[in-house]
């Protein structure tokens, strides 16, 4: 079914699937009104609670994908279904973290935190999770704050929780670590990890970084750009926590590493050693 | 440049711990506007005019310039936010008192400045004082006239940009009607306004409602148009209603920029405001002007555009007052 082989079986095959990916493409016009393919035919399914990244080079499709999942796309051809229903348009249920934070800047902290409630209408009973996602987000004391008084890792780290304070089914996650600083992003990493753990959420991550792919997640999905397709799909088995440092690790990284240039993609120019 | 020297002044006597030399030439900065205002005073006792006049409202409104400056030396003792504003103003406030007594000199001392055209400060403020319950009629009217126009025509604006910004239909039939009705200069509907409605307050206040409606509509229209998409897409991510969005996303959004077109709207429609009352009105300070000129005397009309000149002051420190509560967000962009 998928273009790649899975390597590993996950323990958690036997759980529901709740994002299918089933022959999707994307086509886009270039200036010279020519269609060109983001994504050619593309399939993909993710389990309840598991951890997937999407990482190749830029153009390989990874954020067009995550938009059509979330439904602020549609496909042209295939079709996307999120927990077997078919994916119509956005859903709460399908939360999404942007590569910049995009907080209300008109909202402070807390206001940006309970908007899904508010917007839901579901405010008044779910009142007291506020103060408690403020809380996991590392944000007591800045819930009046406004979000250009706060700092990057601060502002991505309110974007998750307001995502996950509607319980979404599953969490869509593009490039939120991309424009930190790498102490501000491991630090991310490891309250993404957290919040993963103790929600269950199933977690789908696009990024560039083989590193926090393969720190992260349960499944890395390499995708070639030119059509953007999915060209292998590496299971990670290791449990966690992961040492960044354990020869484990590195021989995993490697592997991602080496598949990158078999795909014939060129990973990003700091890992080109 | 100059300026910059001195707020680094307010600074330095903000330190404390200077030298002598700093802490003499502040007190004398912070000192120099009283002095100031002392002297046209003096002027006032010491020098005789040209032509008597009752001059107990000239040194009444002098004797409250020099208080205004003392006080803002006494409280700038008690807290240092306060004298590095006092610092600051202190030099134009100095150039102020300055600028009243060389006035004064020319005018009502030596009579260099031909009457009734040029009249000085003292015969300006004795003329004030002795008319006061007719400008302070009109003052009110004028207020009257503006707040019904500028009101209905701000909330009309904002009301109309919504409706281009966010619906496609009002877009395509509104839009163009609103850049077509705006860019007409609101004084050249007067006298249609004449014609359709039954009294020249009612005009007046159409007239000033169309000059303010105009450049707010404009603004929040394109306020609304250059909301970042991803705001949008976030909101429906977490779950907003089109309504929901449109009042927790775009209006927020638009604020700054319906705010820009209520500054730009506010200097129109003093325009617009003096220029309809000088057509039609009944009362008003564009009427008093109008009216005075009219009997030639001239101390009354710059009595009024003095009048005029605070009242408007004082409406732009209000609307700065409410957008700087609204746009606590938006500071430091």
């Amino acid at each position: 079914m998928d273009r790649g082989k899975t390597e590993t079986a996950s323990p958690a095959d036997a759980l529901p699937v709740v994002v299918e990916v089933k022959n999707v493409t994307r086509e886009f016009r270039d200036g010279r009104g020519n269609g060109v393919a983001a994504l050619d035919n593309v399939s993909l399914s993710v389990r309840q609670g598991e951890f997937v990244s999407l990482i190749g080079p830029s153009g390989c499709g990874k954020t067009s994908l995550l938009r059509l999942i979330a439904g602020l796309d549609a496909p042209q051809a295939g079709e996307i279904l999120a927990d077997g229903e078919p994916v119509t348009g956005t859903s709460y249920e399908r939360g999404y973290v942007f590569q910049q934070a995009n907080l209300f800047p008109w909202e402070t902290v807390e206001e940006n935190i309970a908007f899904g409630l508010k917007a839901r209408g579901v405010y008044t009973e779910h009142r007291a999770d506020v103060a408690e996602y403020l809380v996991m987000a590392g944000l007591k004391g800045f819930e009046r704050a406004y979000p250009h008084q706060i700092s990057g890792g601060m502002a991505q780290r309110a974007a998750l929780v307001r995502s996950l304070i509607n319980r979404p089914r599953v969490l869509l996650l593009d490039e939120p670590m991309g424009a930190l600083d790498s102490f501000t992003r491991m630090d991310l990493q490891e309250k993404l990890l957290e919040l993963w753990q103790s929600f269950g959420t199933t977690m789908i991550l696009v990024t560039h970084d083989i590193d926090e792919a393969v720190y992260l997640s349960g499944r890395v999905v390499i995708m070639t750009p030119r059509p953007g397709r999915i060209s292998e799909i590496i299971g990670i088995g290791s449990p966690f926590p992961r040492n960044r440092g354990s020869a484990v690790f590195v021989e995993l990284r490697n592997r991602v590493l080496k598949k990158f240039h078999l795909a014939g993609a060129e990973p990003p120019a700091e890992y080109a050693i | 440049m100059f300026l910059e020297r001195q707020r680094n002044n307010g600074n330095n006597g903000n330190n404390g711990n200077n030298g002598n030399n700093g802490n003499n030439g502040t007190k004398t900065l912070i000192l120099l506007p009283v002095f100031a205002f002392l002297l046209p005073l003096a002027g006032s006792f010491l020098l005789p005019a040209a032509r008597p006049f009752d001059e107990t409202p000239y040194r009444t409104l002098v004797g409250f310039g020099v208080l205004y400056a003392a006080g803002g030396c006494v409280l700038s003792f008690f807290s240092e936010r306060v004298r590095a504003a006092v610092l600051f103003r202190s030099c134009f406030l100095a150039a102020a008192g300055i600028a009243l007594f060389v006035w004064d000199i020319l005018s009502t001392r030596t009579g260099v400045f031909p009457l009734p055209f040029f009249p000085g400060p003292v015969q300006i403020a004795e003329v004030a004082w002795f008319d006061r319950a007719e400008l302070w009629r009109s003052t009110l009217y004028s207020l009257r006239l503006f707040s019904y126009g500028f009101v209905s025509g701000t909330i009309l604006g904002v009301g109309t940009g919504i409706l281009i910004g966010w619906y496609g239909e009002w877009r395509y039939w509104l839009s163009p009607v609103m850049r077509l009705c705006g860019i007409i200069p609101a004084v050249a509907w007067i006298p249609f306004g004449m014609a359709v409605f039954p009294s020249s307050f009612i005009t007046g206040v159409f007239i000033i409602a169309i000059c303010s409606w105009f450049p707010v509509a404009l603004a929040t229209a394109n306020g609304f148009a250059s909301i970042r998409r991803s705001h949008f897409e976030a909101a429906r991510i977490l779950g907003a209603s089109d309504g929901f969005a449109l009042r927790h996303v775009a209006i927020p959004a638009a604020v700054p920029s319906i705010f820009t077109g209520i500054s730009a709207a506010t200097g129109l429609s003093f325009c617009t405001l003096v220029v309809s009352e000088m057509v039609g009105a009944e009362a008003g300070l564009g009427w008093y002007i109008n009216w005075a000129k009219g009997w030639s005397v001239y101390s009354k009309v710059y009595a009024a555009i003095i009048v005029m000149a605070v009242l408007f002051s004082a409406i732009l420190a209000l609307i700065g007052f409410v957008r700087g509560r609204l746009l606590v967000w938006h500071e430091g962009r």
